[in-house]
């Protein structure tokens, strides 16, 4: 019970930073295309100067959550995928500067620099963070010891001994990249008015059209990769809501957008990303991570969890914990509510 | 090199990095409650300004902390697997904790504080500011309980397949060891606050520009910089050192250079201890004090080296005798300053005496290394152990990750940090040079 409690709760908040810092990814990697002038490019910044750091937070508070209730799965993933992690920690040092320095550097070249620096981690870290979680749908060579260590490719091919990056998982990065893009037209349509925010709201039908296609071009390759993935979903017939919903979101955000209700779009969106992501946990479920060595090697959902106080006691502080936060995230965001163009500049 | 070797310095010099910028973070974060507290009492626009300039400082450092505080969550896993793996949940705990209880308030807050002085009411922006200094403090301490479970391990119970588990959470959170060193700690990071906030002050005066803030920085700087010296050593170091002589006696030893147990031990002031022949070279040495500051009687038995089974002591025995000197001896020089300088202050000479600006200016890299120095002991006084007594550091690196790996890493984040540490010195130079008064923004990005 325990275990079934703590995977609901992690994965809560994995998609609770892919949702947050989804859009602000996404911003990052727009900004490069969409915006013309330093006005725009202030207030596109702007969209996101004030909760880019909140969101990231996620990231660590997840991190730090599955460390402490699945710490065989924390240690394991880590240290084996250790390159692409630590290309993606290099990743968001260089965004989180970039984002946050252009503000205090009012040479041309330099702003030109650090702006083409934060597009660019920003579009690398969607495109890693959607093949990671490929990279754990499809499998890794996991030893009896429950460790492994993958290169970053083999032969592009997944299979007993896979890379990071292979066919399956780069079209993980792709899904990534397109939604988070998609996610952060939608965001910018919101925030933003006039011209700025017309060419957000251009790029959504092109971006969307691709990530339909990328959709489901992704989950059937998950299929045919790892047809394990279907077992649950047959096993309780009802849980077909979860690919419903992701058909549902995905129709929604095209058809709102539309219908210029651009709030309730991005809340679709936000929608996809949640359908996308619990469909994969309920793929693998209670399999954490799988190994492409033979079932047996599989780190599994019992084989990780913590004791059973530390689960009992954790339970009691992360609601406190979390409700504390939920709040903050939601006055931060209230308090910031409202276009970005339209405001007098700071002084 | 060995693969742990490579591991030990990969977090030791992530870990190092990244800690120049929480300390001021933290110190700053008081400060700056200082000054907002003082400008919405008396309604002076002027402290004001400082705050905000202060806010400037503090907004460029939290954000260098945080993208490199990020590796370090992740490094347990990575370089650290079996120890993550059996650790999990006991300082997990201390660590998730901290992601939920303390970045989501410093993050949420630190926002309103930087982008929304417009859009809220003065008490509201007040407000805002305790709340960023409340949790970058709450911060601090899930990362002290953290590692003060590993320097001294309590209510925990060992699982069937090796994990720790925590017996009691409140024990957990209020390990004795735990609130000393958050105590010591702490005033080290207020410390290097005011020391910088200090210094500041001086370089302003002693350039005859933005003198009315300069004297705000002083006072302030001063005023809590020769409390916090003094609390630093009396009475926080002096507990924490009491509590380490008991509990870690072959760290005590190695810090103090004690080789052979004896009775009305002296303390070595400096020397180089000399692991081949077991004595210290070259010891300028206070006759029974040691025996005296840590049993409070100088007929006490200090317990040395010899005491300690050879595979249990300390591992870089100099390097541990080094940096606790080096520590203490700076701690020395912080509060000889600070009361000089508050002396000097309270007789209205300060503002005057150019050459204790002097010194107030250049001593601001020193809290730096003193609160360095501190760590390293304290790590390093650990050592062989990762959790002191029940696991080797030799068993805990990640056996899947290569030295070349580990290297090919380690010298990535070499060369990014040094990147990161020079556009900081840049920017800090900066907002320096252009100083508290408000001026045209010069890319300041609109309210949004």
């Amino acid at each position: 019970m325990m275990g079934f409690i703590w995977f609901w709760l992690v994965a809560v908040m994995i998609v609770g930073y892919v949702v947050l810092d989804g859009f602000d990814l996404g911003v990052g990697v727009l900004h490069l295309f969409l915006v013309r002038t330093e006005a725009e490019r202030k207030a596109t910044m702007g969209s996101i100067g004030p909760v880019w750091d909140g969101n990231e937070v996620w990231l660590l508070a997840g991190g730090g959550t599955l460390y402490f209730a699945f710490p065989l799965l924390y240690a394991s993933a880590f240290s084996g995928f250790y390159l692409p992690l630590m290309i993606v920690l290099w990743l968001l040092i260089l965004r989180g500067v970039s984002l946050e320095l252009r503000n205090h550097i009012d040479v041309g070249v330099w702003r030109a620099l650090l702006d083409g620096l934060f597009g660019l981690a920003s579009a690398l870290l969607t495109i890693f963070f959607g093949a990671a979680l490929a990279n754990v749908l499809r499998g890794v060579p996991l030893q009896p010891d429950g460790y492994f260590f993958l290169p970053l490719w083999t032969n592009w091919q997944p299979g007993l001994h896979p890379g990071i990056l292979d066919w399956y998982t780069v079209i993980g990065g792709l899904v990534a990249l397109v939604a988070l893009t998609l996610h952060g037209a939608l965001w910018l349509v919101i925030k933003t008015s006039s011209e700025l925010g017309r060419r957000a709201k251009g790029i959504v039908t092109p971006l969307w059209l691709l990530l339909a296609a990328l959709t489901v071009v992704s989950l059937a390759a998950t299929v045919a990769v790892r047809p394990e993935s279907l077992n649950n979903y047959f096993r309780y017939p009802a849980t077909f809501v979860v690919p419903a919903g992701v058909v549902a979101s995905l129709a929604g955000v095209w058809i709102l957008n539309r219908k210029d209700q651009p709030v309730k779009a991005f809340l679709c969106s936000c929608a996809y990303l949640f359908f996308m992501l619990a469909g994969a946990c309920w793929a693998l479920y209670p399999t954490l991570l799988p190994a492409t060595t033979g079932s047996a090697h599989d780190i599994t959902l019992s084989r990780a969890l913590s004791g059973p106080h530390t689960l009992a006691v954790g339970l009691v502080w992360w609601i406190v914990g979390m409700t504390m936060a939920v709040g903050y995230v939601v006055f931060v965001y209230s308090k910031f509510r409202g276009k970005v163009d339209l405001l007098p500049v700071r002084h | 090199m060995s693969s742990e070797l490579i591991h030990r310095l990969h977090f030791a010099f992530t870990i190092t990095f990244h800690y120049l910028f929480p300390q001021l973070t933290m110190g700053l974060g008081l400060l700056i409650v200082v000054l907002k507290s003082v400008a919405l009492r008396s309604g002076s626009e002027q402290w004001d300004r400082a705050a905000r300039f202060w806010g400037r400082i503090f907004a460029i450092n939290f954000v260098f902390g945080v993208v490199t505080g990020i590796p370090m969550e992740f490094e347990f896993g990575t370089n650290w697997a079996r120890f993550a793996q059996l650790s999990g949940g006991v300082i997990g705990q201390p660590l998730a904790m901290e992601g939920v209880f303390s970045f989501f308030l410093e993050s949420a807050f630190l926002g309103l504080f930087l982008y929304g002085e417009r859009r809220i009411s003065k008490l509201m922006h007040w407000f805002s500011a305790v709340m960023v200094f409340f949790g970058s403090w709450i911060s601090g301490f899930f990362i002290i309980v953290t590692d003060a479970w590993m320097q001294h391990p309590v209510a925990f119970d060992r699982l069937p397949n090796g994990q720790f588990e925590v017996l009691s959470f409140w024990q957990l959170l209020l390990n004795p060891w735990a609130l000393l060193q958050y105590a010591h700690n702490m005033t080290g990071a207020v410390v290097t606050g005011t020391f910088v906030m200090a210094a500041v002050g001086a370089f302003y005066l002693l350039d005859g520009r933005n003198v009315d803030y300069a004297r705000i920085f002083l006072k302030v700087g001063v005023i809590v910089g020769v409390i916090a010296s003094i609390l630093i050593i009396f009475p926080t170091g002096d507990l924490h050192g009491k509590y380490v002589a008991r509990h870690q006696p072959a760290a005590m030893a190695g810090m103090e250079g004690v080789f052979k147990t004896e009775t009305g031990a002296g303390m070595v002031l400096m020397g180089q201890p000399n692991e081949e022949t077991g004595e210290i070279d070259n010891p300028i040495v206070v006759n029974k004090v040691l025996s005296f500051l840590i049993y409070g009687t100088t007929k006490a038995e200090v317990q040395g080296l010899d005491k300690t089974p050879p595979d249990q002591r300390p591992t870089a025995l100099p390097l541990l005798f080094y940096a606790y000197h080096i520590m203490a001896g700076l701690g020395t020089w912080f509060v000889l300053l600070m009361v000089v300088a508050a002396f000097l202050l309270w007789r209205g000479w300060l503002y005057k005496t150019r050459w204790v600006l002097w010194a107030l200016l250049l001593s601001f890299p020193l809290p730096y290394i003193a609160n360095t120095a501190g760590w390293m002991t304290a790590e390093l006084g650990r050592q062989p152990w990762l959790i002191y007594g029940l696991m080797r550091t030799s068993e805990g690196y990640s056996a899947n990750v290569s030295a070349g790996n580990g290297l090919f890493t380690l010298l990535g984040f070499m060369g990014l940090y040094a990147l990161l540490g020079l556009l900081f010195t840049v920017l800090i130079y900066r907002e320096i040079d252009r100083g508290p008064e408000p001026q045209v923004p010069v890319g300041a990005v609109n309210a949004g």
